[in-house]
């Protein structure tokens, strides 16, 4: 059995190597349903990709995009509707199933066991008996190279970045003979030059004959990598567009239904005195190296600084540090003139800053999975209640006004935040961390994984922010968006500020030298 | 010296279940099951394993018994937390009760049909068990006592331990339950049949629980019938899996330790150290506590612990 499987998949890759398939139909969906409870998260939707093409998936956050991967993988099975493989009907009823028939697929959060080697995962579950290491290895560094990968076979995943994981999971589908890719936002969560190396690898992929299938909320992306983009808008498949043919507005209006606009205004600065004042600050990682090496700037009120920098350059220990949950080596943090350096993260949020990190791997990000909306809203605020008891009442009623501003989608405020859609958790998120009025708002990468519109909605409630006089930190990973929506950005790289520049004249270039650190600006102490 | 022998010897007999009991345990939590009843599949084992050599007076089959009732007490586990995805920690403990109380029950009316009023292992198996040290080699001096002259019991444990050394470090398949007990979600994507690796794991593990729970009833006692024989080792041997650090060669190591620390009473004369027994008994706990501290400060992944260890697993759960 496990051998008729083997040879199966060979035949394959020699076929595709022929380039014999390209143009066929690798999947095609027909009228596929799936229900959770009363949710449709798909709602009978059609899809085919080819052998040789990039289709592009997009849709707003819950729109069902991972639902319908997930029956392709098999993880789910359809209510209704039929999956045509190779232009067979197929039942997918595992992973195992998915694999045979040589699709893979590359999921949100990654599946990967943490300590095991990266050779260990790449092989785990294959039913070939097991080689010698270094016959694997060599057998690896093969796909490598004709995909034009870099991976350290020996390394164990939890010691890798985000970017180096993904490589592998690509590497596990590889390495199963598959033909027929799906990604479920594989770029969330990469730095612009990672995603160049990966649409690299993806280009030669398809070259060499297979189907894929990418999830991405970033519509430059979809314009570079895709040959036709498939949209899905509450779980129905609206339409079909050639890439070539369309522009991001189209895309957009096609995905939210109306027109919307893609422009981002900036209210001018009205004060003069600091609220925020970084004195001289450094923080040391557990390891002993500086995270964050001597930096000083200043936040007014009703302004946006916007932080740049690659992923990693003190970015998450500098909001750590603000917020009071990092020990800090050196320096002052002057809020309102008064050092808040040995205060509990409890005072400080009490003093009115407000701190939202949205981490690369998006979960356990302030919120509990298993607790709905409401008591999600109260872990923030029941101790501002007398008594004993807690008062659901004023959670009730935020948690139904961010579902209407924010257009969540969920069954109801009552339902475990962890049934929602990525997006949409994020969302819940932000709204709260927004909401509790802070005088300082620090929020770091806000829109990860957030879809267009829902990613302008946040640029909104920020500016609205602004404009109650609220000062802003954003850190931020699209050049574009930080140079509309910021007053200042500071750049910082292996933990220094290498430059400020003014947002309303410095260019995206600028940034980017600054960020490598091949620029810097001697910094005024 | 005669008496340095004499004590190592009765460690090394009063360590062998509490073995069987960690190794059986080590192997269900690998694949993320806490099974707290170990204590009842011990005595499900003990009771089974006990009747069997009564009426058959065949070793070999007081095993197979001890090693497949306990197994299909594991069963009753494995449905319950596996298929319907009950809490692991509760289903555990009532498989406890259930173990003890269900051992002891038979054991009573296996005492009322016996017309002395006593159960006691005949002749033949007794000699299987006993006479099993290795002859020969059984006399050298100092070394055949020390590690020649034991019971069958201990070198299956032994011989046990080694082979599920090997399965998980060296087999493919011992790589696929170490994955799912990590992140079933991952192993389940790798197209490895979770729910199966779950049960075989959870089935063997409680068989070899069960072994542990027949030398019980067979060995501690002389080869007579007592109620709850088992007599919470099945409770130590949970905490020296945590001991053990997961891995079955430590686990040889670790029950040697404990097992000397249950019988130093006898052996440290009240004249010179007066601490009453209760002190002793306190010990292995006391020593399980303070590994816990001192592996938990150190800072590293630990590799051998099942990541996902006590949560069960729903492909379309997220
Ligand atoms: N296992 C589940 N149980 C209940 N509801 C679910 C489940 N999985 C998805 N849903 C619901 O189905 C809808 C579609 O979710 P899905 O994850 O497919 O969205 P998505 O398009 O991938 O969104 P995002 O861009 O935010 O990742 C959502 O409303 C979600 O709450
Ligand atoms: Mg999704």
């Amino acid at each position: 059995m496990p051998h008729s499987t083997e040879r199966k998949s060979a035949d394959r890759t020699s076929v595709l190597a022929a380039g014999a398939l390209s143009g066929k139909d690798a999947i095609a969906c027909r009228g596929i349903t799936k229900r959770f409870g009363t949710v449709v998260a798909n709602d009978h939707i059609d899809l085919t990709v080819r052998y040789g093409e990039v289709l592009a998936l997009l849709g707003e956050n819950g729109s069902g995009k991972t639902t319908l991967m997930n029956m392709l993988s098999g993880i789910y099975h359809p209510d209704e509707g039929v999956i045509l493989v190779d232009g067979q009907e197929a039942v997918i009823n595992s992973p195992v199933d998915a694999m045979n028939m040589g699709i893979g697929m590359i999921y949100q959060h990654f599946r990967l066991v943490d300590v095991f080697s990266a050779m260990e995962n790449i092989v785990l579950g294959t039913k070939e008996k097991r080689l010698r290491d270094k016959e694997l290895k060599e057998k690896i560094s093969e796909i490598c190279q004709s995909f034009g990968l870099e991976i350290q076979p020996e390394k164990r995943v939890y010691e890798m970045s985000v970017s180096e994981k993904q490589t592998v999971e690509i590497l596990k589908v590889l390495y199963r003979g598959t033909r027929i890719l799906i990604l479920d936002e594989p770029t969330a969560v990469l730095t612009p030059q990672e995603t160049q190396k990966l649409f690299q690898i993806l280009r030669k992929m398809k070259e060499q004959g297979c189907a894929i299938i990418i999830i991405t909320h970033k519509l430059h992306e979809v314009l570079e990598i895709s040959d036709r983009v498939t949209i899905l808008r509450k779980g129905k498949s609206i339409d079909t567009v050639e890439t070539a043919g369309t522009d991001e507005k189209i895309l957009t209006e096609l995905m939210v239904g109306k027109a919307v606009s893609l422009e981002i205004d900036r209210p001018p600065v009205n004060h003069k005195s600091p609220i925020l004042k970084v004195v001289n600050l450094t923080v040391k990682k557990p390891d002993g190296t500086k995270a964050i090496d001597n930096i000083s700037f200043e936040i007014r009120k009703g302004e946006i600084l916007g932080v740049a920098g690659v992923a990693g350059s003190g970015q998450k220990e500098l909001c750590e540090a603000i917020a009071g949950l990092m020990k800090i080596d050196k320096g002052a943090i002057l809020y309102e003139q008064e050092n808040i350096i040995g205060k509990t993260p409890a005072e400080i949020i009490r003093m009115g800053i407000s701190m939202s990190f949205v981490p690369e791997d998006r979960l356990g990000m302030g919120l509990v999975a298993s607790m709905d909306m409401v008591e999600n809203m109260m872990l923030k605020s029941y101790g501002n209640g007398r008594g004993p008891f807690v008062d659901r009442k004023p959670a009730r009623e935020l948690a139904n006004r961010l579902v209407e501003k924010l257009g969540i989608v969920t069954p109801g405020i009552d339902t475990p935040v962890r049934l929602l859609s990525g997006g949409n958790v994020q969302k819940v998120l932000l709204g709260r961390e927004i909401e509790s009025c802070p005088n300082l708002l620090i929020t770091a990468y806000p829109v990860r994984g957030l879809d267009i519109n829902s990613s302008y909605t946040i640029y909104d409630l920020l500016n609205e922010q602004k404009k109650k006089d609220v000062a802003v930190i954003f850190i931020g990973e699209d050049l574009d968006v930080l140079l509309e929506l910021s007053d200042v950005i500071m750049v910082l790289c292996h933990g220094k500020i290498t430059g400020f520049l003014d947002a309303r004249k410095a260019s995206k270039e600028q940034v980017g030298l600054y960020m490598t650190g091949a620029f810097s600006q001697e910094v005024a102490q | 010296m005669d008496l340095l022998i004499r004590f190592v010897a009765a460690a090394v007999a009063a360590g062998t279940p509490l073995l069987y009991g960690t190794l059986g345990e080590i192997m269900t939590e690998k694949a993320g099951h806490l099974n707290l009843g170990v204590e009842g599949m011990m005595s499900v084992g003990a009771c089974a394993g006990f009747l069997a050599g009564y009426y058959t007076d065949s070793f070999a089959l007081a095993l197979l018994a001890a090693f497949g009732a306990a197994a299909a007490s594991a069963l009753i586990y494995g449905v319950l937390t596996v298929t319907l995805m009950a809490n692991q920690n509760v289903t555990g403990l009532t498989l406890t009760i259930f173990g003890i109380g269900l051992s002891n029950f038979i054991g009573i009316l296996a005492l009322g049909r016996s017309e002395s009023g006593t159960l006691k292992l005949p002749e033949g198996i007794t000699a299987q068990m006993r006479g099993a040290g290795i002859p020969g080699l059984r006399d050298i001096p100092v070394a055949g006592p020390l590690l020649f002259s034991y019971n069958a019991f201990v070198y299956i444990g032994i011989v046990i331990a080694v082979l599920l050394f090997l399965y998980f470090g060296r087999t493919k398949s011992g790589l696929n339950l170490q994955a799912v007990g990590h992140n079933p979600g991952a192993a389940d994507a790798a197209g490895i049949q979770v729910t199966r690796y779950k049960y075989a794991s959870i089935l063997i593990g409680g068989g070899i629980c069960g072994i542990g729970g027949a030398y019980c009833a067979m060995i501690i006692n002389g080869g007579v019938w007592v109620s709850n024989n088992v007599g919470g080792l099945g409770w130590i041997a949970v905490a020296l899996v945590i001991f053990a650090n997961w891995k079955p060669l430590n686990a040889i190591g670790g029950s040697l330790v404990f097992g000397a620390l249950r019988i130093l009473k006898f052996y440290v004369p009240k004249s010179v150290l007066p601490l009453p027994n209760a002190f002793y008994d306190m010990m292995p706990f006391l020593i399980t506590a303070l590994i816990l501290v001192v592996t938990s400060m150190r800072k590293k992944q630990n590799l051998s612990l099942p990541g996902n260890l006590g949560n069960h697993y729903f492909r379309e759960e997220r």
